[in-house]
């Protein structure tokens, strides 16, 4: 029998593997580490299945108190998993830009830590969604935020990479020491920071609920930078433009997705505070607008999903406003699938023409397959019905008819209307446009299988949602 | 045999998408998908309001959200203008320059999204299935449009976008707005939860205004109707046809199908408004279509007009002027995608459809002259077509109506304002018939062909539908009277 802690440890053994054989073996090919590591963590998502989700056995003390094992958490380290597995495959595709950034070195320099580092991501991101104290949370949060800043600026001849790994460096050891004096607060009212036992503290009348709130205002700040959320927005466009593609497909779906966890789990014992609900109403509010008119010009494509992952945020906080934790859940889930898709076709397509949504021209008549590809994503980020965009949007709009967020409802609409122009752009430059390169794209095995998998997965979701829902029943 | 006209056009699409010959695939699956709908009307049982030929998949048990498919009178009515449409359409294409395959893929999906929305009877996939035909109407217009083709295709698009998600909110406040107990996405749990009268008066107000503006977006209820003209004017041919004939019908079949049985105290609260609204159709926009100097933004705009016809056919409330609303839009929209057509044609072999640069068409075109002359009168509605008797039912619908106001009221001053519109009309066709195909022809047009033979096929489908429907009305009336008895006594004795 699996219980949930060895998943971790398999993973981070994994992990630990890797960077020995890389630092040993040094006439490989180190895009075997690569695959290795992707068969890897494709036993422990199978061996996830095997898991039976529970409560922890001894909530009080030890390690339990930390960890908890749900449903939720299960299904968020399967997430995490099938990312970072994509993630990886992207990498590889990606390879050949990373060698290009290592100018005078060996062909293969660099690349053993690429590889290695996002399983160690993976390790802190699935930490961090069974995470139920706020000392673990703060363990794990960096765990991945660190992996994070190296793998920002990994190409760091790269003088627009290296702007952005200190942006990310900066702002997020800013972000983190909100984390920390947030938690300082909620400490000192409660004397706790098992989340828990807070929830019961906060229960009793004589508590001071301001200054609890006070540091909750804090943690949001911090858990803000994570998700995107407007006005912690600022670093987005840049470090999501300068850091690699593959890291930002990371970034944009790992870092998010946690983000989101750990905010659904901090809400809870805040849930009874009404002044919580207007803060987060308020947020989302100016995150869908901000997120959906910000994006509404740009001409990068990279750019434009930075701030398209900032829209999406905003819908999601519609979800957690309504303290809808499914719909969440389910969007989170839609939106790693076309995010994916969107970044494994952008990452094939810009090695041979660029980034700009022009250097996208054509793409139906040079390489139907992944302009098909690119077609779904979009599509199913506008919403679309018949793809899991929509369905993630029709219910965080059925969470928030249901608690009558007239506001948020209508500027989502609103908002709805914005990404449906933005994101047919590209579908403009690829169908309409011509261009005059005929060449075809090279597409390798492992990447055209990716791709159709996030294809077949994107529509599949958006017809039969029940097994995901099933997956996060209470 | 519902689902196998739904999936005919869509696997075609996926076929043709994949590789398969186009023109040849997409024909055979359009008459296979038309013969399909005779046979439903063949074994289709007379008198019934029920759905028949119902097949379900459930998708979700737990929001009992299911891929419910059947007829009833109504839908069987909306798909067989589908499915002739479509043929039509598909006939008229001929060859394509650039992207053949993808020019038939869009047409069939567009065609399967029209046809799944008329024969679902879940909400959730009545909705997803227009929704289908989207995408593709922004890549027929993009790709192969023309004139400006860039405007109209973000319009359209947009427009349509921002419209049927306001559709999805009123959809969604439906199902919330029923006991848990009832709580489903399908029509025929809904009917019976609201003949109970579950479905509370103040969220029907709600309800019915956002379906009116979704819907009246979809439909180009004035003052929603400016992306319309231009869209069509951009479409190629065969789009504007489906557009136009076939998809816009989607949100008046919804106002039938969910507006009266569901929501009468909602469509009872917001009456004036829509006939403020549909005379804005009939008056405005009519006069403005005389106003226009080509062909195509003519027909544009005429047929966002005739939709106001439509409109108050449906707010009268009365079976005759509901049913006359179902034949009308049968009727308009075989007569605008015949319009369509030949304007497509038109534009194919002189490249302007400018009136003052054409004239006198009808001395080298003389087939096409006739068969425009035939969609002209349909149009204006004269007696032995199709809309006559649509529109005459309608009339006698409205000034009697279903609201009992005793007084002297709107609505009799809205059908005396909307008999004008027939005479706005006639101006305007007759005006284009004589700029277009009458008077001198001019020397650019001596080398112009007329309609080879076997374009002549879909133009004789589309005539005769029109004709055989004209003089037979009965058939529409035996088929979507039970349904709307029902409802609309129901409601009454209430």
């Amino acid at each position: 029998m699996i219980t949930a802690p060895e998943l971790e440890i398999t993973v981070l053994v994994l992990g630990m593997v890797i960077l020995m054989v890389e630092a040993f073996a040094t006439n490989i090919d180190k895009r075997v580490l690569a695959f290795a590591a992707i068969t890897g963590l494709a036993i422990v998502l199978l061996a996830t299945f095997f898991v039976t989700p529970g409560a922890s056995p001894s909530p009080t003390t030890g390690f339990w108190s930390f960890y908890t094992a749900d449903r939720l958490s299960i299904f968020f380290k399967q997430f995490a998993l099938v990312t970072t597995i994509f993630v990886l495959i992207m990498m590889t595709d990606y390879a050949p830009v990373v060698r290009s950034s290592f100018p005078g070195s060996t062909s293969q320099a660099g690349l053993g830590e690429f590889f290695a580092l996002p399983i160690f991501t993976c390790v802190g991101l699935m930490y961090l969604v069974s995470a139920i104290d706020f000392v673990f949370i703060f363990v794990s949060l960096e765990l991945v935020t660190i992996s994070f800043y190296v793998l920002v600026s990994f190409t760091r001849r790269n003088p627009i990479t290296l702007e952005a790994g200190i942006k990310y460096l900066v702002l997020s050891a800013l972000s983190t020491a909100f984390l920390v004096y947030g938690i300082a607060w909620i400490f000192g009212v409660t004397g706790q920071t098992n989340l828990q036992r807070i929830t019961e503290v906060l229960a009793n009348p004589g508590t001071d609920r301001g200054a609890a709130l006070l540091g909750m205002v804090f943690i949001l700040v911090a858990l803000g930078f994570k998700i995107a959320a407007v006005p912690f927005q600022i670093w987005v466009p840049d470090v999501y433009q300068g850091a690699p593609t593959p890291v930002t497909a990371y970034l944009s779906v790992g870092s998010k997705a946690a983000g989101f966890v750990v905010l659904l789990r901090v809400l809870q014992p805040f849930l009874a505070l009404p002044q919580m609900q207007r803060l987060i109403v308020l947020i989302a509010l100016l995150t869908l607008i901000y997120g959906n008119l910000a994006a509404l010009p740009q001409a990068n494509l990279k750019r434009l999903l930075a701030y398209s992952s900032i829209a999406h945020a905003g819908y999601l906080l519609i979800g957690v406003a309504c303290f809808d934790g499914r719909a969440v859940s389910f969007y989170l889930a839609a939106y790693l699938l076309m995010t994916l898709l969107s970044f494994a076709v952008l990452i094939i397509v810009a090695q041979q023409t660029g980034e700009q949504i022009s250097d996208f021209d054509g793409l139906a008549k040079r390489s139907p397959f992944l302009a098909f590809a690119m077609l779904i994503g979009m599509v199913s980020l506008a919403g679309v019905p018949f793809t899991a965009g929509f369905l993630g949007k029709f219910f965080i709009f059925y969470a928030a008819l249901k608690q009558h967020q007239i506001a948020l409802v209508v500027v989502g609409v609103i908002t709805v209307g914005c990404g449906f122009y933005y994101y047919l752009k590209v579908v403009r430059a690829m169908y309409w446009q011509s261009t005059a390169k005929i060449d075809k794209i090279p597409v390798t095995g492992l990447s055209r299988l990716a791709i159709s998998a996030l294809i077949i997965a994107t529509i599949w979701l958006g017809i039969f949602p029940q097994p995901v829902l099933d997956a996060l029943q209470r | 045999m519902v689902l196998f006209v739904i999936l005919c056009p869509i696997v075609a699409a996926i076929l043709i998408m994949v590789g398969a010959p186009a023109r040849k695939t997409a024909l055979a699956a359009s008459v296979l998908a038309f013969g399909a709908t005779l046979f439903l009307i063949a074994s289709f049982k007379q008198g019934q309001h029920d759905f028949q030929h119902v097949t379900s998949f459930t998708i979700s048990p737990e929001w009992r959200l299911s891929f419910t498919t059947g007829i009833d009178g109504l839908s069987l009515v909306m798909v067989l203008l589908a499915t002739i449409v479509t043929l039509a359409a598909v006939w008229f294409t001929g060859t394509i320059d650039k992207y053949e395959n993808a020019f038939y893929a869009c047409l069939l999906f567009i065609s399967g999204g029209a046809i799944g929305a008329f024969a679902s009877i879940d909400l959730f996939f009545f909705y997803a299935f227009h929704e289908l035909a989207l995408i593709p109407t922004f890549l027929l217009i993009g790709i192969w449009g023309s004139g400006n083709r860039v405007a109209a295709a973000w319009k359209i698009t947009i427009y349509l976008a921002i419209g049927s998600f306001i559709l999805l909110l009123g959809l969604i406040l439906l199902y919330q707005s029923v006991p848990a107990v009832s709580r489903s996405f399908d029509i025929r749990t809904l009917t019976a939860a609201a003949s109970l009268g579950q479905i509370a008066a103040e969220a029907q107000r709600h309800i019915y205004l956002l379906l009116l503006i979704g819907f009246g977006i979809l439909i180009s209820l004035f003052p929603f109707h400016t992306w319309a003209p231009e869209a069509y004017a951009s479409a190629p041919a065969p789009a504007a046809m489906l557009h136009a004939g076939v998809l816009k019908k989607f949100g008046l079949y919804g106002l039938l199908r969910l507006a009266i049985p569901l929501l009468p105290e909602g469509a009872r609260h917001w009456t004036n408004l829509l006939v403020v609204l549909l005379l804005g159709n009939i008056i405005y926009v009519g006069l403005v279509t005389i106003a226009q100097k080509r062909l195509d933004w003519m027909l544009g705009y005429s047929s966002v007009m005739h939709m106001g016809y439509i409109f108050l056919g449906i707010a009268s409330a009365t079976i005759l002027g509901t049913t006359g609303a179902v034949v009308l839009i049968f009727a308009h929209g075989l007569s605008i995608a015949l319009l369509f057509a030949i304007a497509g044609e038109l534009r194919k072999q002189t490249g302007t459809l400018v009136f003052d640069e054409l004239g006198g068409l009808a001395k080298v075109m003389p087939f096409a002259g006739l068969a425009f002359g035939f969609g002209v009168f349909a149009a204006i509605g004269l007696p032995g077509f199709a809309n006559f008797a649509g529109e005459i039912m309608i009339f006698f619908g409205a000034f009697k109506n279903g609201w009992e106001m005793d007084r002297f009221h709107i609505f009799q001053i809205a059908t005396a304002l909307a008999l004008w519109g027939v005479v706005i009309s006639t101006v305007y066709m007759l005006r284009a018939y004589r700029k277009a195909f009458m008077g001198i022809l001019n020397d650019r047009w001596n080398g112009l062909v007329d309609f080879r033979s076997g374009l002549r096929i879909p133009v004789a489908l589309l005539v005769g539908a029109l004709l055989c429907y004209g003089f037979f009305p009965q058939f529409f009336v035996r088929m979507v009277t039970p349904g709307f008895r029902t409802y609309l006594t129901v409601n009454k004795s209430r």
